[in-house]
């Protein structure tokens, strides 16, 4: 058996159903290998959206997502997906085809140092240099991608190794494998989570932030269990949505940058602080000094690194949330906790949540961002496909008005880039999340200049018959940067107008998608409805109010200072072609006039030596 | 409370030398994971040394590394994530043997500048291993601040060249780098 069909082998043996990829050169053998096996190949329009898709794949199921690429402009295309992936610890297996071994370190055609290129951001990368590898190789790449905190592993596998023979009875894909320098800790410290029980006993304002991680260990039984048990009111991160109901009597929306005021507030004010699977970014914290001041902190997390990173930490529990949040509640139960004592502090917050219900309904032309999560909320409530929807969203004011207003009450519901804030994520990475859940609704929330960043992928979509959903925020506007540019760079807004081009329902009938622009507010539903029952690919293009921004916490402040918004119509002028084509030639006309008066003697005479 | 913290930070920012030894897997590319790491997330490194160990696919590091309680806390903890990396210890600097090893050629045009190179050398239990018209070559080991001592005493003579290995670095008694990670 050649290399490439012992990949395809193992790759099988992981249980791989499906895999995103796009062919080339060094793949050949792959793709040749690919033919006679069962394995679902879905070719992207780029391999950027074939890393999203493997990504997005990997968040809806919980399962090993996997992307393919060639070496050279192939691998380089991956990097962005790759690196997504990585900041959000997200599980995918990423191979690249490369140039034979022995012409690596030529510069050959399509050669890259992929090894090099991948190190910094994935858990684990490896190069094959002999076929004998494969089956050990792909079974620890999986095993390192699922197990511990989860994380893309990049393989290398040159040409002439996908050629080469190998007899898989003299080596085996082993049922286990062994890795001297990896052993994730699962089970928590039993002292640490005893102190942590005592603490959040004697806690009077008490409060969760649940991360990420809480979604990833399918943490969402064991913390509801916590937190109705102490009544601890939560919050979550931008990657934890939905890893607690939002519509539940505690839960206080996200917290951070974006967040919203009852929980920055209950973070300013709370005495104990249990942090689980987050890593306290930037985006969560604001300013350091000032952070949680009065709390006591308990983090639990499985990576060890994290803990005390970016802020001091009382009681830290190293391990797998779901285990240890169990302990706590089972020492919590034995120690006879009732819930009493936070009382107060619970009706504090819960009349602060009251006084600030966002107002969504509005019946402006053109249409608030509200409106449209409004009417998202209403259309899934009304179909009842709460259970049986996903969310994934881009990156800028689009995701930040999702992650506020939206509510979501399942994980692995609402897919986002959170660290690496990659625009571009959202749409490629619906069609993973599709795949991986072809039962569910899958809704791609973008703006305008995100999905211009993947939008090749509406040929993907096409050609499958992929039934994702794309709500376009379209407002013409890098409305983030617009956002910032308007808050701190005294309304000087630089390159965030897009024009009035393209016009996106034109170019979805270009690729076959059914496609509808909305300016009326009272339409929303009708079309979500529409798009969400017609099971086809769908593009709806709403007209949003390019003014309406966000509130928010300005960059290194402290979290109880949110501050309003400057909501202005933009108004950079863009410059055409022929400006600039006027502004260069009269620009050569002068320099014509005066070639030699800038030059100096020493110049001159080398001018003349020429 | 807020002194109680302010005291921690204090403590936290006095900066160290550390000796940090590190067992990794002998793989290829393995020695720029462990300085892309130091690279990435700002790290010093004063030295590193790499060699083989007692057994064939193990190497060890020994990297000398600045920086304050919370950066050798951060530098330890991401070294032991990578998978390559099979132990990492922060060696105790009174508790070790350390060792540097040093060739300077030193400029001797002279039997009068030779003779007392040689003199020098000697009390620094140092070897000549070449010996020309013009210079001398001194091999000396021991830890940096012997060598240190050295290189100023000779530097009169004028210094022509000279190769420093970095320091290395073994824990003193029975204890050895092998047990697994936790």
């Amino acid at each position: 058996m050649k290399g490439a069909e012992a990949i395809i082998k193992a790759l099988e043996y992981e249980k791989v159903d499906v895999i995103f990829g796009y062919p080339g050169g060094a793949l050949l053998p792959f793709y040749d290998a690919l033919y006679d096996s069962d394995l679902i190949h879905i070719l992207t329009r780029h391999e950027q959206g074939a890393a999203h898709a493997a990504d997005g794949y990997a968040r809806a199921s919980g399962k090993v997502g996997v992307c393919v690429a060639t070496s050279g402009p192939g691998a380089t295309n991956l990097v962005t997906g790759v690196a997504t992936a990585h900041a959000d610890s997200s599980p995918i297996v990423a191979i690249t085809g490369q140039v034979p071994t022995k012409l690596i370190g030529n510069d050959a055609f399509q050669e890259i140092d992929a090894l090099g290129l991948f190190m910094p951001i994935v858990k684990h990368n490896f190069q094959l240099r002999d076929a004998k590898e494969i089956p050990e190789t792909i079974r620890s790449a999986f095993n390192i991608a699922k197990t511990g905190r989860p994380g893309p592993v990049h393989i290398d596998l040159p040409k002439d190794v996908q050629e080469e023979e190998l007899d898989l009875d003299i080596y085996p894909i082993p049922a286990k494998v062994e890795l001297p320098g990896y052993k994730p800790t699962k089970m928590g410290h039993p002292k640490q989570i005893k102190l942590a029980s005592s603490h959040i006993s004697k806690a009077r304002h008490p409060v969760i932030i649940a991360g990420g991680g809480v979604n990833i260990a399918n943490a969402t039984p064991e913390l509801m269990q916590l937190a109705e048990l102490c009544s601890i009111p939560v919050c979550t991160t931008l990657m934890g949505k939905g890893s607690f109901p939002e519509d539940h009597p505690l839960a206080l929306g996200m917290v951070g940058m974006h967040g919203t005021k009852p929980a920055n507030y209950a973070v300013s004010e709370s005495d104990l602080l249990i942090a689980i699977g987050c890593r306290f970014s930037d985006r969560i914290t604001g300013d350091i000094n000032s952070f949680a001041p009065h709390a006591k902190i308990i983090h639990i997390d499985i990576d060890p690194a994290e803990i005390g990173k970016n802020v001091r930490v009382d009681v830290p529990i190293v391990g797998d949330a779901k285990l240890i949040l169990n302990n706590i509640v089972s020492n919590l139960i034995k120690m006879n906790m009732n819930n009493n004592g936070n009382r107060e502090w619970v009706e504090y917050l819960q009349s602060l949540k009251k006084s600030c219900i966002p107002k969504m309904d509005y019946s402006d032309v053109p249409i608030k961002p509200q409106r449209i999560v409004k009417g998202l909320m209403n259309v899934i409530k009304e179909l009842n496909i709460e259970k049986k929807s996903i969310i994934t969203t881009d990156v800028g004011q689009n995701q930040m008005w999702m992650a506020h207003y939206f509510k979501t009450h399942f994980p692995r519901s609402f897919l986002s880039s959170g660290g690496l804030g990659t625009m571009g994520f959202g749409f490629p990475s619906a069609i993973g999340a599709k795949i991986a859940k072809p039962d569910f609704k899958v809704i791609s929330i973008t703006g305008d200049g995100g999905f211009m960043m993947n939008i090749q992928e509406l040929g993907t979509i096409a050609d499958y018959n992929i039934p994702v959903v794309i709500c376009l925020f379209d407002n013409r506007t890098l409305g983030m940067v617009y956002q910032w540019q308007n808050l701190f760079y005294g309304k000087r807004q630089c390159s965030v107008n897009f024009g009035e081009t393209p016009d996106f329902v034109k170019v979805a009938e270009g690729y076959g998608i059914n496609a509808l622009r909305i300016t009326n507010p009272e339409e929303i539903e009708e079309c979500l409805k529409e798009a969400l029952l017609s099971d086809e690919p769908y593009l709806l293009d709403f007209a949003i109010d390019p003014s309406e921004a966000l509130s928010m916490v300005p960059p290194g402040g402290k979290l109880k200072n949110i501050i309003d918004p400057i909501t202005e119509h933009p108004n950079e002028r863009i410059i055409c072609f022929d400006e600039i084509k006027r502004r260069f030639l009269e620009k050569n006309s002068k320099n014509e006039d005066t070639p030699l008066e800038e030059l100096s003697e020493s110049e001159k005479d080398e001018g003349i030596k020429v | 409370m807020e002194s109680i913290k302010s005291e921690k930070k204090e403590k936290n920012n006095e900066t160290h030398t550390h000796i940090i030894s590190v067992l990794v897997l002998n793989n290829p590319g393995v020695l720029q994971r462990i300085a892309g790491l130091f690279t990435r997330r700002g790290y010093n490194i004063c030295s590193i040394t790499v060699g083989s160990t007692e057994s064939p696919n193990l190497a060890r590091m020994t990297i000398v590394v600045k920086g304050n309680d919370k950066i050798l806390e951060q530098v330890v903890k991401q070294l032991n994530k990578l998978i390559e990396v099979i132990k990492v210890s922060d060696l105790n600097i009174n508790k070790c043997v350390k060792r540097e090893l040093c060739l300077i050629k030193i400029h001797a045009p002279n039997e009068s500048s030779k003779s007392q190179i040689i003199q020098y050398t000697n009390v620094f239990r140092g070897k000549i291993v070449d010996l020309s018209q013009e210079s001398l070559t001194v091999e000396i080991t021991g830890n940096s601040d012997k060598i240190n001592a050295f290189v100023d005493l000779v530097r009169n003579f004028g210094i022509k060249e000279m190769a420093r290995t970095g320091l290395t670095a073994l824990m003193r008694g029975p204890k050895i780098l092998k047990s697994k990670k936790s």
